[in-house]
């Protein structure tokens, strides 16, 4: 920044009276010019007076929003298509959000239950496990939890299906007692009267609130609003949020201060006839669950206190605690054992209490053969340990894959490399073949070459290397999958190899010969060290392809040749234990990427061109 | 064998590296060397210039043994060579684009023909640290090539060439890729190199100015062949063909016809009837078209210089380009206006206008009649 550009208007020549004018605007103009090179006295200035920073930054902006802008689409789909389904998948491998949601009262209090002193839990928990099962059993959503719970501890998924059949009946005695006292119990008006009122609000909330979560509602999104206002312009509606449905119902607060049970099961049933059924509770007769409730509350006060309640219908009330005193109270534990015998198995209790917090280290546990027991996490039992064995036959047997992939894949690539360019051509068309046919015929293609009664043995018998009694099992175990997977991966080293080959001028050859290296020399110390970026990036390219293939360890693999990534596709598709399968996903992916991480240490990626 | 006399002449010592009426061809259907005969003594800075597919790189890959002759024979010390793999030649080369090996240091490159020839670690460092001192970049043994200058990676090409200690290196275009000054530097330290060690080199390359500064005997090439094999200065001033004479130097060409031929000179009477006196060179009687070649700085336009009775020309001045140390005037000279002529500047020298009309003239012995 010279001095000279500021001094820049003022010429050599003296100033003449004619320059006069034009010296004093030049003056003028130098004393609002930013000082260019005033390095010293702050930041550099632009011509506008603007730091130049500011001004370049402006300058790029609009360059950088088009080139954003051409980018987006792309961006856009790879943040849906890529990053949030991992991300999902990461999530689902620790979320356990289903026992809360389904269990929300028992999970609370089973806390306070010590597994170690070999009694099954109190009356307590069985009563809060009765609330709640009663509420998921009305909305089919019990099977689902002893689904996941049957991950963790077989048996579990018959218990709930069976008892979630049961649940209406319990406390069957006291319901009739309260029904045959006065048919008025049985109309749903005389409900609505009892428990209408202003300032049980906050109950109903909770109510609704609970059920969003057992059922899997979801509030709307502020999308889902923009959405909506959109719809809206075009004479469409929405749907009502389920936050947002009316009840046609208003619990009194009196009532659920005095009868809180009652008006918590009552709020329920609100909740699920006006979200489930698209009805009120003026249209039925609550369910069994709230004459349970109200026994339990009318028990739990005292013939004063209920004397002091003066909403509507009192006089039922006090009749109905009166009869309700000639019968005994609900015995849950009795009813959920009557129910099944393994409701008082220690084990299934346990594993509810071990599983109630929403995220689970469970299925990690589970991915590495492990499980959670009152000492920690422990190994399983040597007979149940599958998925160690199959993490390390993936990584084996990928491995096999990819150096019988440089193997055949190296001469290859050079004999491409160093053919004239029309049969290069020719025969990287032979190369490229593979991908224009269908992975699923290569495949079966293979099955049918290597079957017993397959072309490769029939061959072999017909010249007499093998007798015809003892022909060769090659398919359905690990040989055929690793024959099948390095014929479809081989184009992924081919390739990379053959355009790394490509740059390497024939002159370093001559070269290390002229100076006096035989054939084998020239290549092993000059030609094949030159290679190895290539080596690099088709290794990189086939292992971590092979180590999350699929389909053609599942058509020729049988059962020894199989991958995790088969496991997996169980997990997903049959035994539907997706938070296993993304625990097992998310370990795999961490694998590839300590691997990569480790290369990188190693070898150093930057060593690893794909091309020129 | 029918050599041809000149080459046989050169020397009298025993040839060591010698090509014996050598062919090749590439696809069958044209030669690319045409009978190629050259004998070169031990020692002997030998460059072979010629423009674009002449086959200089060639006659280089069948010296080195990448190539083979199609026919004829290439011995090396008196012996046929032609069955030995390149590896065992014992030729340094340096490759036009250098080849110096990416994935090793300096150093190792320079290790690299040592440890082939199975040369002990000690002897080896002592070996590699002399050659890289000799080409002055003894501080760099532990950089890889891509960190050097373009200039550092030919020497470093070099001292590759050189460190296993041949008796011959060969080198095709090394200097191809450097600037003017860079190379006119290189071009000293080869030269200065080669004969300090006493090797023989033989040189590519087809920029002529290199070619004439640097060999003790320059090849130039045309079509296959040798068109002429001589030292610089004799190449200069007797060019024995027209190829020659144009491809080097800048030159100044004339047609006419033989008109007679006395003593040593002849007249030739130009297309538009002027004469002029020349020594012929591959022309021998009368009436015989002929291109004559002079070069530019040997006109002279200042008549008291020259010689009595010489012919002249009329010439028209066109155009005066000072160039700082020669000034060059561009004349239009018997109807062709792209003659060139060439004038120190001195003092005293006038400097022409353009417009101007002189006369211009030469020694006779500077003007040479060429087969046209
Ligand atoms: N490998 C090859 N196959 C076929 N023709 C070739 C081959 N190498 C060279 N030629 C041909 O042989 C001729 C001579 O080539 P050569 O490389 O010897 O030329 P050169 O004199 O070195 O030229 P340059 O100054 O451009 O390097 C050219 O016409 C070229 O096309
Ligand atoms: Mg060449």
């Amino acid at each position: 920044m010279s001095r000279l550009s500021s001094s820049g208007p003022q010429t050599a020549d003296a100033p003449t009276p004619e320059d006069a004018f034009h010296e004093t605007a030049a003056l003028s103009d130098r004393d609002r010019e930013p000082r260019h090179g005033a390095a010293a006295d702050g930041p550099m200035l632009a011509a506008d007076g603007t730091p130049l920073k500011k001004s370049l930054a402006r300058a790029l902006r609009a360059q950088k929003l088009r080139a954003l802008a051409l980018i987006a689409p792309l961006l856009i789909f790879v943040l849906v298509t890529f990053i949030a389904p991992i991300a999902d998948m990461l999530f689902r491998s620790i979320e356990n959000q289903i026992v809360q949601d389904t269990l929300p009262r028992t999970t609370a209090v089973v806390q306070d239950w010590n597994p170690d002193t070999g009694e099954p839990p109190s009356e307590a928990v069985y009563e809060a496990l009765y609330r709640d099962l009663f509420l998921a059993a009305e909305a089919r959503r019990h099977t689902r939890l002893g689904q996941r719970l049957n991950y963790e501890e077989t048996g579990m998924s018959s218990l709930f299906r069976g008892t979630g059949r049961d649940v209406d009946d319990f406390g069957e005695a006291n319901v009739e007692t309260l029904e045959d006292l006065d048919d008025r119990w049985e109309e749903a008006a005389f409900w609505v009267e009892l428990t209408s009122g202003e300032g049980g609000e906050g109950v109903v909330d909770a109510a609704r609130e609970r059920y969003m979560r057992l059922a899997d509602l979801s509030s709307r999104s502020p999308l889902g609003d923009v959405w909506c206002a959109v719809k809206g312009v075009f004479a469409e509606t929405c749907d009502v949020a389920p936050e947002d449905v009316d009840l046609g119902f208003s619990l009194s607060g009196t009532f659920a201060e005095t009868f809180p049970r009652t008006a918590e099961a009552y709020a329920e049933f609100a909740v699920f006839m006006a979200l489930e059924e698209g009805e009120t509770v003026a249209d039925d007769e609550p369910w069994e669950a709230v004459y349970v409730a109200l026994d339990q509350d009318l028990r739990a006060l005292s013939p004063e206190e209920l004397a002091a309640y003066d909403g509507p219908n009192a006089d039922a009330l006090r009749a109905a605690q009166e009869a309700l005193a000639e019968v005994p109270p609900v015995d849950f534990r009795a009813a959920f054992l009557n129910s099944d015998e393994d409701w008082a198995d220690i084990d299934n209790w346990r594993t509810i209490q071990t599983y109630s917090p929403p995220y689970t280290t469970g299925y990690f546990l589970n991915a590495v053969d492990m499980q959670k027991t009152p000492e920690g996490p422990a190994l399983r039992d040597a007979d149940e340990r599958i998925y160690g064995l199959l993490f390390q036959r993936t990584m084996f047997m990928s491995l096999v894959i990819t150096f019988s992939c440089i193997l055949l894949g190296y001469p290859v690539a050079w004999i491409l490399a160093n053919l004239p360019m029309r049969q290069a051509n020719l025969l990287l068309i032979l190369v490229l073949l593979p991908f224009w046919t269908s992975l699923l015929v290569r495949t079966s293609a293979w099955k049918v070459m290597l079957q017993q009664q397959g072309v490769i043995n029939d061959v072999l018998v017909w010249l007499g290397l093998v007798a015809d009694e003892s022909r060769l099992i090659m398919i359905n175990n690990q040989f055929g999958t690793i024959v099948a997977m390095t014929h479809i991966l081989l184009p992924f080293m081919i390739l990379p190899l053959y355009s790394v080959m490509q740059t390497i001028p024939p002159s370093y050859l001559r070269a290390a010969k002229s100076l006096g290296a035989t054939n084998w020399t020239a290549f092993w110390r000059v030609y094949f060290p030159q290679t190895v970026p290539g080596i690099g990036a088709g290794s990189i390219l086939v292992f971590i392809l092979a180590i999350g293939y699929y389909i053609t360890p599942e058509i020729v693999g049988g059962t020894t040749g199989t991958f995790i990534s088969n496991r997996i596709a169980y997990h997903i598709s049959s035994s539907l234990n997706w938070g296993l399968a993304a625990a097992l996903g998310t370990i795999l992916l961490v694998v590839v990427l300590v691997l990569y991480w480790a290369y990188d240490k190693i070898v150093g990626i930057d060593n690893v061109k794909l091309g020129g | 064998m029918n050599r041809e006399p000149d080459l046989a002449a050169t020397d009298t010592q025993e040839a060591f590296v010698a090509f014996e009426r050598v062919q090749k061809s590439y696809d069958g259907e044209t030669l690319v060397v045409k009978d190629l005969n050259l004998d070169m003594p031990k020692g002997e800075f030998l460059t072979m210039l010629g423009p674009s597919g002449s086959g200089k790189t060639t006659c280089l890959m069948m010296l080195a043994g990448f190539e083979t002759a199609t026919h004829g024979e290439i011995k090396l010390g008196g012996k046929p060579i032609n069955n030995i793999p390149p590896h065992k030649r014992g030729i340094g080369m340096v490759f036009q684009n250098y080849a110096l090996f990416p994935h090793m240091t300096v150093a190792e490159n320079l290790s690299f023909p040592l440890e082939v020839r199975k040369i002990s670690k000690s002897e080896r460092e002592e070996k590699i640290r002399r050659a890289l001192d000799m080409v002055q970049m003894g501080e760099f043994g532990g950089r890889r090539p891509a960190q050097l200058s373009g200039g550092q990676q030919q020497r470093i090409a070099l001292a590759r060439a050189l460190v296993f200690e041949p008796e011959l290196v060969l080198m095709d275009e090394p200097l191809g890729a450097l600037d003017k000054q860079l190379r006119e530097h290189m071009q000293f330290e080869i030269t200065n190199l080669a004969h300090e060690l006493g090797i023989t080199v033989v040189y590519v390359t087809h920029d002529q100015t290199e070619a004439l500064t640097m060999s003790d005997r320059v090849a130039v090439f045309n079509d296959g062949k040798i068109q002429q094999l001589a030292a610089p200065d004799v190449l200069y001033e007797s060019p024995e063909n027209s190829f020659v004479a144009q491809f080097i130097g800048e030159n100044n060409t004339l047609l006419g016809t033989i008109k007679e031929i006395r003593n040593e000179y002849a007249v030739v009477e130009l297309d538009d009837g002027e004469l002029i006196d020349c020594k012929p060179v591959n022309v021998s009687k009368p009436g015989e078209r002929t291109l004559i070649s002079i070069r530019p700085e040997r006109v002279e336009f200042n008549k008291e210089r020259l010689q009595e009775g010489a012919h002249t020309l009329k010439a028209e001045v066109l155009e005066f380009i000072y160039m700082g140390d020669i000034f060059r005037t561009r004349l239009r000279v018997a109807g062709k206006d792209d003659f060139i002529i060439k004038t120190r500047n001195a003092p005293d020298q006038r400097r022409l206008k353009p417009g101007e009309q002189i006369e211009i003239g030469w020694l006779p012995d500077d003007c040479r009649a060429l087969d046209a």
